[in-house]
């Protein structure tokens, strides 16, 4: 027993001296947690921003220039005039995704009060832009016209008393980039933890360590353990120093919730995320192999663990079958730490979840480990 | 025929970054010549004769090879015919997966023999070479001899006028090697104006060659016959010779190697009747053998005949299938930590950690072999010492030399003071010197230390220092005894003659093949080589298709990876937002305030959940994740309302995933003001606005996110998909060295990429009638425009998708670097550029310049085109002209980046 804790820790020892001298590997660490971050944190895309659109203005009044003279920068570029016959065709060819169309005699039917209408035609096939962007659109041309019958006195005051006071919790101006940092500090977390143990045990097998590990009076379960404490340590201090100095130094962030907690929740996370690392390792012969692999699994267990669209909005079956992947519950329990401050009490059942999920990871990914090292000699 | 010489070389370095590789300032080779290249491993033999092969390219100097210039490439292209060149490395030119037949067929496809001709010269090189019982193994089955004489098939398969060998025995059994040699002769026989060069580090073999070249540090200490370089050491043996040429060694003495005898009393090792199959392969069968404590015993045999399996199995590290073996009078299969403690076990390629220094090293080992800490250090000072590392404590074995690391890797092995040590292949590949220091080292072990010593080897010299010997073939042990006996008992000269004696004493049993005559084989005339050859084209592009299909992983990835991630992301990115959870804090609790929680819980977003009744509890149940929506309806709320007070209902949104948070607003908002109309039409008040604004979603008319998604999702598939395993199929090869195949045959730069890439573009296209399939079926988005127009546009952004793969592969030299980069430089443009999100007319600068020049662009067009908006060849076939433009700029470009010699 104290054997085995002492060669856990010396075989741990030597995977973490093996990390400082791969130049390679240290320079993908700090990229992941620094660089990357950073830049899902800037860069998140604006839905709306100079975004091309055309009018068709077949009226030609002070009312139709007044609203095409809405549409502005930063949201829209200055509106292009064309020509109601050629509408289709440009929505073909994809060049707009918005057409707003002023019909012939719009100001005197609207002064006439014979309810005119006014089109906006959207590409719909352009789904994120399309659907914010005619809201956009709705919003100007209501102001715009607002303002026109508030002119001459158009519309009656007839009206509710209730108001809708609307409050966003955690993140008051729904900034886009808190949650795209923290998310990609989540998936960095999954990745690296895979790389890491996936790399530590190729390059053993590569070099031939690894059959010269199993002469010595050392065993499987210890040579795993190492690999999983050290790799679970280095990204937990990569990430936990990410948080601190990228997210809330930098990018100036605020974190909610106790760091020790998000702390927790990564150890329990990274424990099944290392396993998961090693049993994909031993179907792989190679690094190449395990990249293969890495891609196949990854991509998946990243974008349906809730981290790019609502959880609770995909199909059930969906859900089932992720409620095994440690990444659905490291996601829900780090959004709820880090932006909600959830505490221990809150969040125990996604715990639980990720401890099972990997005493089972690591218990079958060490008799995989076990079978793999009997057959690779 | 003409004169001209086979070889000549003037003033020729070559450098690997500082280091200088070969110098050299001439060598001459006439005609009909069999030359020696001699010299232990990194003195520059192998650059000097990639050089003479045309495949590596020429730094500096000039080089005449068959008369013509290498440096340039029309004659390079009329060399390759005539050159062949068999790297090193068993098996190092050959496709592992492939069977010996195919890859004998492969290379007789890029040498343009016609089918009757290949089959006819196929089946004789078999025979000849006792092949033909083995044509459909694959090849990196075949034991080393075997791999040897296929690899020479293959070099021999267009008749060339040059045959180069770099160490082609090396690692081959006694008899195998014989054999090699044989048909060598015979070759030569039959072609006298057959030049024959060839690098060897076993000194032994060295002297059947008519020319010798000595190699050291990158030049030559001497040339000449082989008598008269001994004669001017005025040594007896080749290796003495060499030994006294280098500097500093110029009083050699071979080591003295007296035979002791031994008290035969205590056994360390004993196996008996001890058996391992794998599969139906029967790897060791039934070897018995007792070693006794102190003793030396030597392990002989080619690659492949079950000496590292018998190791493996007397470490514990294999199961014996049967029989039994005992260490120090234990048996083995209780794998206990304490028989391993008392063991040493070193393998053939060193394995020392390279990232930790010579002194951790130790350490490390010193520890998991649980030595005291208190004596750790002494320990360790002691290996050092011993094995003359202190100069190197801090040192990494990658840094030294290959006879440093050797000591290390044995000081290793010795840091727990075993009482046995089991030695695989401790010398291969190191030089003289390095081994005699090392085998001193052996000696002593085994004299003072009493250390039972079991190693294996393939040089003859080393068996003879051994006190026993076995010679193990194919699994079974075929003699066992001391050095002198067995030379006596088989009459022979020496222990090489011996040992080829009882081979072919054992062989004898199964037929021999050896008397078909060669002639036939041989005077074929080459055919000549043409610029480019659809036959070269297709040669690689059936290996190719082969290999794959043999290779589960990257098939997996080639044939389901994108359907699993199409499948993934039409589930993932999608941007319906519903099902979300929300709960009321209703103070009021009368109709009307029901009311409007009914018009919220009613609408399909939302779904309610038991209602809340305090702040603290808005904030728990909100922290906890449970609600994305909390309401608060004041109290009073339909009183004030009568009295026409103004109300204000509170919403708090969860606002940790802006996303959300931002369709929650926008659906709140829209429930708001239609309760808020409700209301006032109950009222009995008409409520229109003068304008109706009617937005028209056209395309996609429920802007559903399936319909939005597939079409975009496509093209980034199938770009990125192909273009990595492309990517990887090039330099896959770099890294294997196969690549060598493509720099020394005729084959042309384009034939190479052009028939790699066809197999990608039947799977890519494969690939695209299965996304297209599950798009329908499984997401339910039907195509409406033309089918044609998006298979034809398809097929065309394959093609380049595959073409952007091979430019991508010309930057990297290892494949993980190639899976990443390849995967970086298709999906960033392809989400960010081509208008999946943005279009590309709202993008700006650098990206906005990207955008219309990336394929993708135009593939997006057309997929939506076609997908969502019903269109075909009339609307969009102008989308085409980019991509038919794009096909040869891409290809041209991976054209010109790919090297054809190596630098």
């Amino acid at each position: 027993m104290k054997q085995t804790f002492r060669n856990t820790i010396y075989l741990g020892l030597k995977e973490l001296r093996s990390i400082l001298r791969d130049p390679m590997l240290l320079m993908i660490i700090v990229l992941a947690f620094t660089v990357i971050i950073y830049s899902a944190a800037s860069s998140m895309p604006e839905s709306l921003h100079k975004t091309p659109i055309a009018v068709i203005d077949d009226d030609q009044s002070q009312l139709s220039k007044r609203l095409v003279s809405a549409f502005d920068e930063p949201y829209f570029l200055p509106p292009e005039q064309v020509a109601s016959q050629v509408a289709d065709q440009i929505m073909d060819e994809g060049r707009f995704t918005f057409i707003v169309h002023i019909p012939s005699g719009f100001e005197r039917d609207i002064l006439r009060d014979d309810r005119p209408e006014l089109q906006v035609i959207v590409d719909a096939t352009r789904m994120s832009q399309a659907f914010t962007g005619s809201g956009y659109i709705q919003a100007i041309l209501q102001q715009t016209l607002a303002e026109f019958y508030a002119e001459h006195h158009l519309v009656s005051s007839a009206q509710v008393p209730v108001e809708l006071a609307l409050r966003s919790r955690f993140n008051p101006e729904l900034n886009p980039s808190w949650f795209a940092s923290m998310t990609e500090v989540i998936g960095q977390i999954t990745m690296l933890s895979l790389i890491l143990t996936g790399a530590a045990l190729l390059r053993e097998r590569e070099h031939g360590t690894i059959e010269h590990l199993l002469v010595m009076p050392v065993t499987p379960f210890e040579i795993m353990l190492a690999k999983v404490w050290s790799m679970v340590l280095v990204v937990m201090v990569a990430a936990t120093l990410s948080l601190i100095f990228v997210v809330q130094g930098i990018l100036a962030i605020p974190i909610e919730g106790s760091l020790w907690l998000f702390a927790g929740a990564m150890l329990l996370h990274l424990f099944a995320t290392t396993s998961m690392g090693i049993f994909m390792a031993t179907f792989a012969r190679t690094m190449p192999q395990f990249g293969l692999l890495l891609i196949l699994v990854v991509m998946p267990m990243q974008i349906l663990s809730g981290g790019m669209t609502p959880y609770e909005s995909m199909p059930n079956m969906i859900q089932v079958l992720m409620s095994a992947a440690p990444t659905t519950h490291f996601m829900q329990a780090g959004q709820a730490i880090l932006f909600r401050g959830a505490s221990a009490t809150m969040i125990w059942p996604h715990l639980l979840a990720l401890l099972v999920i990997g005493l089972s990871f690591f218990m079958i990914a060490l008799a995989r480990f076990r079978k793999t090292l009997a057959t690779l000699v | 025929m003409t004169t001209e010489r086979a070889v000549d070389l003037q003033h020729v370095c070559h450098r690997y970054g500082d280091n200088i590789a070969l110098d050299i300032n001439q060598i001459v080779i006439e005609r009909g010549a069999f030359v020696g290249l001699i010299g232990p491993d990194g003195v520059g033999k192998s650059t000097l004769l990639s050089l003479l092969a045309g495949a590596r390219q020429l730094q500096s100097g000039e080089l005449k090879v068959l008369g013509l210039d290498i440096n340039k490439r029309r004659n390079r292209h009329q060399l390759y015919p005539r050159i062949a060149y068999m790297p090193q490395g068993l098996g190092k030119n050959l496709y592992p997966t492939l069977s010996v037949a195919e890859n004998l067929d492969f290379f007789a496809r890029l040498f343009g023999h016609g089918k009757a001709q290949r089959q006819q010269r196929i089946a004789m090189l078999l025979q000849a070479t006792g092949l033909s019982a083995f044509a459909d193994r694959p090849a990196g089955k075949l034991s080393g001899g075997m791999k040897q004489k296929l690899g020479l098939c293959c070099a021999l398969i267009h008749d060339p006028e040059l045959l180069i060998l770099d160490e082609p025995t090396t690692g081959v059994d006694p008899l195998s090697r014989r054999q090699f040699w044989q048909l060598i002769a015979q070759i030569r026989q039959q072609q006298p104006q057959l030049t024959v060069i060839v690098a060897t580090a076993y000194m032994a073999e060295a002297s059947q060659f008519d020319h010798l070249f000595a190699m050291h540090a990158g030049r030559i200490l001497a040339q000449g016959a082989p008598q008269q370089l001994c004669a001017e050491q005025q040594a007896d043996t080749l290796e003495q010779a060499f030994l006294r040429m280098l500097p500093g060694h110029a009083n050699y003495q071979p080591l003295d190697v007296s035979h002791r005898d031994h008290q035969h009393n205590e056994v360390a090792i004993e196996a008996h009747k001890l058996s391992k199959k794998f599969g139906d392969f029967t790897a060791v069968d039934n070897v018995d053998f007792t070693i006794h404590r102190g003793e030396i015993f030597g392990f002989l045999g080619s690659n492949g005949c079950g000496k590292t399996t018998t190791m493996k199995m007397l470490t514990g590290l294999l199961e014996a299938s049967s029989g039994s073996a005992t260490l120090l009078g234990q048996p083995v299969q209780g794998n206990s930590r304490e028989i391993r403690r008392r063991v040493g076990y070193m393998t053939q390629q060193f394995s020392l950690y390279t990232e930790l220094t010579v002194e951790q090293n130790l350490y490390l080992h010193g520890r998991l072999y649980d030595v005291p800490q208190a004596q750790l250090k002494i320990r360790v000072e002691a290996m050092l010492a011993q094995f003359e590392l202190r100069r190197q404590r801090h040192h990494y074995p990658k840094e030294m030399p290959l006879g440093e690391r050797q000591r290390l890797s044995l000081a290793v092995a010795m840091i727990h003071q075993p009482e046995i040590l089991i030695l695989d292949e401790p010398t291969s590949g190191v030089d003289p010197i390095a081994r005699d220091q090392f085998w001193r080292i052996i000696l002593d072990l085994a004299k003072t230390q009493q250390v039972t010593i079991f190693i294996s080897t393939h040089f003859m010299d080393e068996a003879e220092r051994c006190d026993r010997i076995s010679l193990m073939h194919e699994g079974r042990v075929l003699v066992s005894d001391t050095p002198p006996a067995i030379i006596a008992e088989q009459a022979a000269n020496n222990l090489d003659d011996a040992f080829i004696r009882l081979l072919e004493q054992h062989i004898e049993r199964q037929a021999s093949t050896h008397d078909l005559p060669l002639e036939t084989v041989i005077n074929k005339p080459a055919q000549k080589s043409r610029q480019f050859s659809l036959q070269r084209l297709w040669s690689y592009s059936r290996r190719e298709s082969l290999e794959l299909k043999r290779d589960p992983i990257r098939l997996l990835m080639a044939g389901l990876g994108s359907l699993i991630l199409m499948f993934v992301l039409g589930y993932g990115i999608n941007m319906d937002v519903n099902s979300l959870t929300f709960a009321v804090l209703d103070r009021d609790q009368t109709q009307l305030s029901r009311s409007y929680t009914d018009s919220v819980a009613g609408s399909r977003y939302f779904v309610e959940r038991p209602a809340l009744h305090s702040y603290a509890e808005i904030d728990q149940r909100m922290r906890a994740g449970e609600l994305s929506l909390a309401l608060e309806i004041p109290t009073d709320f339909a009183k004030r309302i009568a009295r026409g007070e103004t109300v204000q209902i509170g919403a708090w949104i969860d606002g940790a995933m802006p996303v959300r948070a931002e369709t929650v607003q926008g659906y709140v908002q829209g429930l708001h003001q239609h309760w808020l109309l409700e209301q006032l039409q109950a009222h009995g008040y008409q409520v229109q606005n003068p304008v109706t604004i009617a937005t028209r979603f056209r395309y996609n008319p429920d802007v559903a996110s399936m319909p939005a998604m597939m079409p975009a999702v496509i093209p980034l598939l199938l770009l990125m998909f192909p273009a990595i395993l492309t990517s990887l199929s090039v330099v896959r090869e770099k890294e294997l060295g196969s690549i060598l195949n493509f720099y020394v045959t005729p084959t042309t730069r384009l034939e190479f990429l052009l028939g790699k890439q066809l197999p990608y573009l039947a799977i890519g296209t494969v690939n695209f009638f299965l996304l297209l399939l599950q798009a329908e079926w499984v997401f339910g988005v039907p195509l409406t425009g033309s089918f044609w127009l998006l298979t034809f546009a398809s097929v065309l952004y394959v093609v380049i998708a595959t073409a952007f793969g091979f430019v991508v592969s010309a930057f990297v030299r290892s494949q993980i670097a190639a899976l990443f980069v390849t995967m970086l430089a298709t999906m960033v443009p392809a989400t960010t550029f081509s208008g999946m999100i943005t279009p590309v007319p709202s993008l700006e600068g650098i990206g906005r310049w990207i955008g219309e020049i990336f394929p993708a662009t135009y593939e997006m067009m057309i997929a939506r085109g076609v997908f969502s908006k019903a269109l075909g060849f009339a609307e969009l076939g102008y989308t085409l002209i980019p991509l038919l433009l794009a096909i040869p700029i891409v290809l041209g470009l991976g054209v010109y980046f790919l090297p054809k010699q190596e630098r």
